[in-house]
C-alpha cells in the first residue's frame, strides 16, 4: 500500500488503492491517515480565491474525508466507528484532525448520520466532542474544518455562533462556514454589532466581514 | 523607573527578553497559569507546567534577578475539556505554595456552562485560601463576557478590591471600576490595548486601581510594553509620581493582598552580570557553552 506504482495521477491512485485497504482491513487507515499529505499534495483545493487553504480545505484533507468515508463503509456508523474516529483525532496532529472533522462533512453531506433509526447519534455526539475541541484550538485551519456541513448540521447554537466570531477574529473569511444564512440570529447579529462597537471606540478597523453578520454594520 | 508586571507569560520568552525586562526596571512579574498553544489532555500536563512555574521558571527569572511569581487555576478554555477538569482538586494545593499571589486565570472563553462552574468553584477558592483573583475577560463578545463576569464575581462573595478583572478595554473599562475591582489592560503591539489608549484611558479615568500588562506570550507580543506605556504617560505629561503609581504601587497593592509577594532584590545577583556559573536546577542551567 505504501509503494507508488508509476501512474500518471500517484496521488489518486494511492487514495484508491488505501480506500481499497481498509474496506480489507479497516486498521489500515492509520497509517493512510498519517501518509496522506505525502502521497496526495498539500495545495489548497481553490487556490484562486484559497492560497493557504484554510477556507475551503487541502488536497490531503479531501483525500482524508475519503478515507473517512471509506472507513465508514468497513465498519458502519456505529460504535466501531466511533472509536476509530475519536483515535484518528485524538492521536492525530493538526492535518489529520482537519481530515476527521472533513470526514464528517462527507458523511453528513451524504445523509448517512440522520436516520431516523438513531443508529448515527452516538457517532454524532462523539463528532461533536471533536468539533468542540477543533474550536477551541488556536491553529485557523482546524477552527475552520469544524464550522463545514457537519457543525452546520449538528452544532449547539451557542457554539455554532461562537465559532463563526472566531473565524472573524482569526482573519478567516467566513466563507469557511457552511450555510452561514441558515443559521445566522438576532444574536449573532448582536455580537456582531457589538464586536463593531469595540473596534470602533479602539480607532481600529472593523473587519469588512462583520458586515455578513449584521446587516446595520456598514 | 521600578516595575512589576503583573501578567507575563515568561514561559514562552527568552533569556533576551528576561535581560531586557532587567534593565528596563522590570524587577518583579507575575506569570499567570494559562494554556500553552497546544491543548492539554491530561492533568499531570497541568501538574508538571504548574510546578514549571513555581521552580524552573522562578529559577531562570532569579539568574537575571527578577523576581518571579505565579498564579494558579485551570483556565478558562481547558476548563470545557473533560480530561481536564480533574485539576481542579490539584489546585488548592498549590495555592499554599511560596510565591503563588493569586487564583488565575479563571474567567470566561466562550462563556459555557462548564466554564461557569469552574470559575465559581475557583473564586470559592480564592476565598478558602485567602487570595486574591485574577480574571481573564473573554476576547469574544467581550462586553457581554464582561458583564457576565462581574455577576459571578458579585454571586461568589469575593471583596471586589481582591478581584483585578483584565483585559479591559473601552467598552468594558466602566462597569469594571464601577464594581470595584481593579482594572487590568494588556498592551500589544496590535491588537487589544496600545499604550496611546491607554494613556487615554488614564486621562479620562485616572491612575486608581489601574493595573497595566503586557501579557506577553508566545504569540506576537512584546515584554517591554508595560515600560512603553510608562513612557508614554510621560510623553503625555503624567509624572513620575503617577508612572510608579500605575506601574509599581497598583500591581503591589493588588498582589500584596496574598501576603506572598516578595519585593527583595534577587541575593546574590550582580547588575550587568550574567547568569551564575554552576547554578543548576534538577541538572539544567541556562548558561549555554563553555565559559572563558
Amino acid at each position: 500500500m505504501t509503494e507508488d506504482l508509476p501512474t500518471a495521477d500517484p496521488g489518486t491512485d494511492w487514495l484508491d488503492r488505501s480506500c481499497a485497504a481498509i474496506t480489507a482491513e479497516p486498521d489500515q487507515v492509520t497509517r493512510a491517515f498519517a501518509l496522506a499529505a505525502r502521497r496526495v499534495g498539500r495545495e489548497p483545493q481553490r487556490p484562486d480565491v484559497d492560497p493557504t487553504g484554510v477556507v475551503h480545505g487541502t488536497v490531503d484533507d479531501a483525500a482524508r474525508a475519503r478515507l473517512v468515508v471509506a472507513l465508514a463503509d468497513a465498519v458502519g456508523t456505529g460504535p466501531d466507528l466511533v472509536e476509530r474516529l475519536t483515535t484518528l483525532y485524538r492521536q492525530g496532529d493538526g492535518a489529520e484532525r482537519r481530515g476527521v472533522l472533513r470526514g464528517l462533512d462527507a458523511l453528513a453531506a451524504a445523509g448517512r448520520l440522520a436516520g431516523p433509526d438513531g443508529a448515527a447519534d452516538a457517532l454524532v455526539a462523539a463528532g461533536l466532542e471533536l468539533a468542540a475541541d477543533a474550536l477551541r484550538a488556536n491553529d485557523p485551519a482546524l477552527v475552520a474544518s469544524a464550522v463545514g456541513p457537519f457543525g452546520s448540521a449538528h452544532l449547539d447554537q451557542h457554539t455554532w455562533r461562537h465559532g463563526v466570531l472566531k473565524l472573524v477574529f482569526q482573519g478567516t473569511s467566513l466563507d469557511a462556514v457552511h450555510d452561514l444564512t441558515a443559521r445566522a440570529d438576532t444574536e449573532l447579529d448582536r455580537m456582531a454589532r457589538d464586536f463593531a462597537a469595540e473596534r470602533r471606540a479602539a480607532g481600529r478597523t472593523v473587519p469588512a466581514d462583520l458586515g455578513r453578520l449584521s446587516t446595520a454594520i456598514g | 523607573m521600578r516595575i512589576l508586571d503583573p501578567h507575563i507569560h515568561m514561559t514562552s520568552r527568552t533569556t533576551d527578553d528576561y535581560e531586557a525586562l532587567y534593565a528596563a526596571g522590570v524587577r518583579v512579574v507575575v506569570e499567570p497559569a494559562f494554556w500553552l498553544g497546544q491543548p492539554r489532555t491530561s492533568v499531570g500536563s497541568f501538574t508538571d507546567y504548574f510546578d514549571s512555574l513555581l521552580g524552573w521558571e522562578r529559577f531562570r527569572a532569579a539568574q537575571f534577578g527578577v523576581r518571579h511569581h505565579a498564579t494558579i487555576a485551570l483556565n478558562p478554555k481547558e476548563a470545557n475539556d473533560p480530561r481536564c477538569r480533574d485539576v481542579l482538586a490539584e489546585v488548592p494545593r498549590y495555592l499554599l505554595k511560596d510565591g503563588v499571589v493569586a487564583v488565575g486565570e479563571v474567567g470566561y472563553d466562550s462563556m459555557t456552562p462548564e466554564e461557569d462552574e469552574v470559575f465559581a468553584a475557583q473564586l470559592q477558592m480564592a476565598q478558602d485560601a485567602e487570595l486574591p483573583a485574577l480574571v481573564h475577560t473573554p476576547h469574544r463578545d467581550k462586553l457581554a463576557g464582561t458583564r457576565r463576569t462581574l455577576d459571578v464575581v458579585r454571586e461568589s462573595g469575593l471583596p471586589p478590591e481582591r478581584v483585578l478583572v483584565d483585559h479591559l478595554n473601552e467598552t468594558t473599562v466602566a462597569l469594571v471600576r464601577d464594581a470595584g475591582a481593579w482594572a487590568g489592560f494588556s498592551i500589544y503591539p496590535d491588537t487589544k490595548m496600545d499604550e496611546g489608549r491607554m494613556v487615554a484611558l488614564l486621562q479620562e479615568y485616572g491612575t486608581d486601581r489601574m493595573i497595566v500588562n503586557s501579557a506577553a506570550d508566545w504569540g506576537r507580543s512584546d515584554p517591554l510594553k508595560t515600560v512603553k506605556t510608562a513612557r508614554a504617560m510621560l510623553a503625555a505629561g503624567f509624572t513620575e509620581d503617577d508612572v510608579d503609581q500605575v506601574l509599581w504601587r497598583n500591581p503591589v497593592a493588588f498582589y500584596e493582598q496574598s501576603g506572598n509577594l516578595v519585593l527583595d532584590p534577587v541575593p546574590g545577583f550582580t547588575e550587568g552580570a550574567g547568569p551564575a556559573a554552576g547554578v543548576e536546577y534538577e541538572g539544567s542551567s541556562v548558561l549555554r557553552g563553555v565559559r572563558a
